[in-house]
């Protein structure tokens, strides 16, 4: 409460009567509708409380008088998105896959799709972007094992590379140090040869020779100039791209006891919109043929 | 308040509190009407203002066929803005950025020069205030009449003239809201949809908004915003000083105030002020000018007419309140002569920035592009190695086209050795420049794939530029962007 109510001799007007230090404050009145709109905004506040979910409690909180809750209505509207883009992912569906990518709005529905998918199911081994990384093959260039045509992609993501699917792409190279089909010296000088092929060694009496058993053991998958088979699954020798590295040891090691990559047949986890809309995601990444 | 000023015997806190209040009643303002040389240019500038406001609307531009035929519309829907010949885009918001400055600095120099000139003829606030005070003078009748029928009893007489009042604020308030809407969508199409009852939901929301707002404000509010809601009285001593032109009433002139006679010989000598309360009954603001310089007064002139009426009719020099500085009337009080002060350091900076600020937009304007070129590079993959050894980086290009045609953009790039470029139909190709075709009036974004061999590589990249002509036009765009291929420190 004021204390001490004076009059200002210089201004005319009463002071509020409180004191600081020595200073006085001018009682400069409030207008009254001033007050009352801040009333009722205080009014307003108190009625959003009870209208709207608000007062917390040990064990919920109070519901509002209409019962309106964010989370159901973030789920109608969820639910009426997904109405309105299962008539455009319906389409999609139904669209032969050369179709759709000939249809700009089909095309960005299902790269959008299947951005989304790969992001869910073939980032792990591709990279984010289908990068690739050592042992699992690049998505985004342009070499590929078996096709870069959408319905090579579309037929490799369905079935699977080696996977236990019967219609699923194989190819075996055979572990010719292992299992003793070539000795040590060959291996070694197959590889010299091999790295003519990939650009990087010189030719050399190893190489000459390494060419020889080249020719016999390994044009009948991966082709007489090393330019590779995809019908056999043989990758190409002369491309940039490597899948398992391109040092000599690297060679050497792939020779010796040569790995084999598996990927799953998608057919049993994805539905056949999402490994299209796949396909034509990785179709776009940059490589597709 | 006048009970104490009078010294009266001081009862208890309490009930000096309920004398004085912590809260102010609203004191009703009834302005008288008045004529002279500062009505009459607050009437001009209304008329012009309102004729403006309501009128730009329905402006009709041709731009074509298929494009809007409104010369002011703020398209929000299409995001864009026409102004008559011109179109910004929202990437052009640093536009609206310097009108602003370009407004707020004019405000400053106005201000410092003749004081608060824009609060006392072309504020909305003021504008839409005199046009309900002239309707409310029109129906009820002048100060003395509002006044004592105000006090009287709810009779017919009274009923049907506040009944009428209303219905015309409102009526004026509807179409100052329905004017509003007619900015953001053309104006006979959003009347017909308005009428017809299909125009869209925000549509009736706003209008309603508007004449809610406007009736609020002009009808009711009136000088309550400007005392007590609008921050500019509050802030507007920082652009006033003792050389600007402000309504003064000169007091060592008026001063002894009195209604006396006036002859030299009486020992009682009154000054020019008859203290007839003219000037404090026109005042829309409802304050005392005599009282100096305040917060409330919106520097509108209407004493000054006032004054003149009395000074003519009592036969005395006019101009009792008159547009002075304070330095000039200090001089004046001491029977001496002081010039005007236009050029100060102050009016001198604000006209420099005026001046620049004018120049750099009108430079921006003359040269502004109807050509714009952004270029993203992919995060990831950084490059990618393709089969016969070369590197591949994939960009996004946004092509903005602000013509009104189709038109063939030619891409090309500088800065990577054997560089070719695909678009993503057919990615086998190595182009040395690609045609884009742009949609009108809209932004084209195209993924472009460029394949090199980069040979300057530093830290894992080297600069590339890519160029964009425009092949009707010949207008160029350029942007630099990278390179990028192994090295780096992000692939190692």
């Amino acid at each position: 409460m004021p204390t001490k109510i004076e009059k200002d001799i210089y201004s005319g007007r009463d002071t509020t009567g409180h004191e600081w230090d020595g200073l006085k404050e001018l009682n400069t009145p409030l207008p009254k509708w001033w007050v009352w709109t801040f009333a009722a905004t205080a009014v307003w506040g108190a009625a959003f409380c009870v209208v709207y979910p608000s007062v917390p409690s040990l064990h919920g909180h109070f519901q509002g008088l209409f019962g309106y809750s964010t989370r159901e209505a973030v789920t109608a509207e969820v639910k009426a998105l997904e109405a309105q883009r299962a008539k455009v992912l319906d389409r999609v569906n139904a669209t032969p896959i050369e179709q759709v990518r000939k249809d700009p709005q089909l095309m960005a529905v299902a790269t959008t799709a299947g951005r989304i998918a790969f992001a869910n199911n073939c980032q792990p081994c591709h990279g984010a972007s289908g990068e690739g990384r050592p042992g699992y093959p690049t998505l985004a260039s342009d070499s590929w094992i078996w096709g870069g045509k959408l319905a090579d992609i579309q037929q490799s993501i369905t079935y699977g590379i080696r996977s236990a699917h019967p219609d699923a792409r194989a190819s075996v190279m055979p572990k010719f140090g292992v299992d003793g089909v070539l000795k040590p010296d060959e291996i070694s000088a197959v590889s010299d040869y091999v790295m003519t092929l990939y650009g990087k060694g010189q030719s050399s009496p190893a190489a000459a020779k390494g060419a020889v058993i080249f020719a016999e053991n390994c044009v009948a998958c991966h082709g007489e100039k090393g330019e590779g088979k995809r019908e056999l699954g043989g990758p190409s020798l002369l491309s940039a791209v490597h899948l398992y590295g391109d040092t000599r040891e690297a060679v050497i090691a792939q020779v010796t006891n040569p790995r084999q990559g598996v990927m799953p047949n998608w057919n049993t986890r994805l539905d056949a919109g999402t490994i299209k809309s796949l396909a034509l995601y990785v179709h776009a990444l940059g490589g597709g043929e | 308040m006048t009970k104490l000023g009078k010294a009266a015997p001081r009862s208890t806190q309490a009930q000096m509190l309920s004398e004085n209040g912590l809260y102010a009643d609203r004191v009703r303002v009834y302005p008288r009407s008045v004529h002279g040389p500062a009505r009459t240019f607050k009437w001009a500038v209304l008329v012009l203002c309102l004729s403006l406001y309501y009128a730009m609307p329905w402006l009709r531009w041709n731009r074509g066929p298929g494009r809007p035929s409104q010369a002011i519309l703020l398209d929000i829907g299409h995001e864009r803005f026409h102004f008559f010949n011109v179109e910004f885009w929202p990437q052009d918001i640093y536009y609206l950025t310097g009108a602003l400055i370009l407004g707020a600095v004019s405000l400053f120099l106005v201000t410092s020069l003749v004081g608060r000139a824009w609060c006392a003829y072309a504020c909305p606030q003021t504008v839409w205030t005199d046009l309900f005070m002239w309707i409310e003078r029109r129906i009820e009748g002048d100060r003395n009449e509002r006044m004592k029928r105000d006090q009287g009893p709810a009779d017919f007489a009274k009923v049907w003239r506040k009944i009428a009042k209303h219905a015309a604020w409102l009526g004026i308030a509807f179409w100052t809201g329905g004017a509003w809407i007619m900015y953001y969508a053309d104006a006979p199409t959003v009347t017909l949809e308005f009428w017809s009852g299909t125009a869209a939901t925000p549509v009736y929301v706003f209008t309603f908004l508007f004449t809610a707002t406007t009736y609020v404000l002009a009808g009711w509010a009136r000088e309550q915003v400007c005392t007590y809601m609008c921050p500019w009285p509050r802030f507007q001593a920082a652009m006033l000083d003792e050389h600007s032109l402000i309504v003064t009433y000169q007091g060592w002139r008026g001063e002894p105030r009195g209604h006396g006679k006036r002859a030299r010989d009486t020992a009682k000598t009154l000054g020019d002020c008859v203290d007839c309360n003219a000037c404090v009954n026109v005042c829309p603001t409802g304050i005392d000018i005599r009282d100096g310089v305040q917060l409330e007064c919106i520097n509108c002139g209407l004493c000054v007419d006032a004054c003149n009426e009395i000074m003519t009719k009592t036969g005395q020099e006019k101009w009792l309140i008159t547009w002075d500085t304070l330095t000039h009337q200090k001089a004046r009080a001491e029977g001496k002569y002081d010039r005007f002060h236009m050029l100060r350091p102050r009016t001198l900076i604000y006209v420099t920035a005026l001046v620049l600020g004018f120049a750099i937009m009108g430079y921006a304007m003359a040269t502004r592009a109807q050509i714009d070129l952004a270029v993203q590079r992919d995060r990831a993959p950084l490059f990618v190695t393709v089969r016969d050894g070369s590197l591949r980086n994939g960009y996004t290009v946004k092509i903005s086209n602000k013509t009104h045609e189709a038109t063939d953009f030619v891409v090309s790039i500088k800065g990577v050795d054997g560089a070719g470029m695909a678009g993503t139909e057919d990615a086998e190709a190595r182009l040395p420049m690609l045609t884009l075709t742009v949609e009108p009036d809209s932004v084209g974004t195209f993924r472009v794939l460029v394949f090199g061999r980069p040979t300057r590589l530093v830290d894992g990249s080297q600069e590339i530029t890519f160029s964009l002509r425009n092949t009707l036009t010949g207008e160029t765009a350029n942007y630099h962007s990278v390179f990028m291929g192994p090295g780096g420190r992000a692939t190692h």
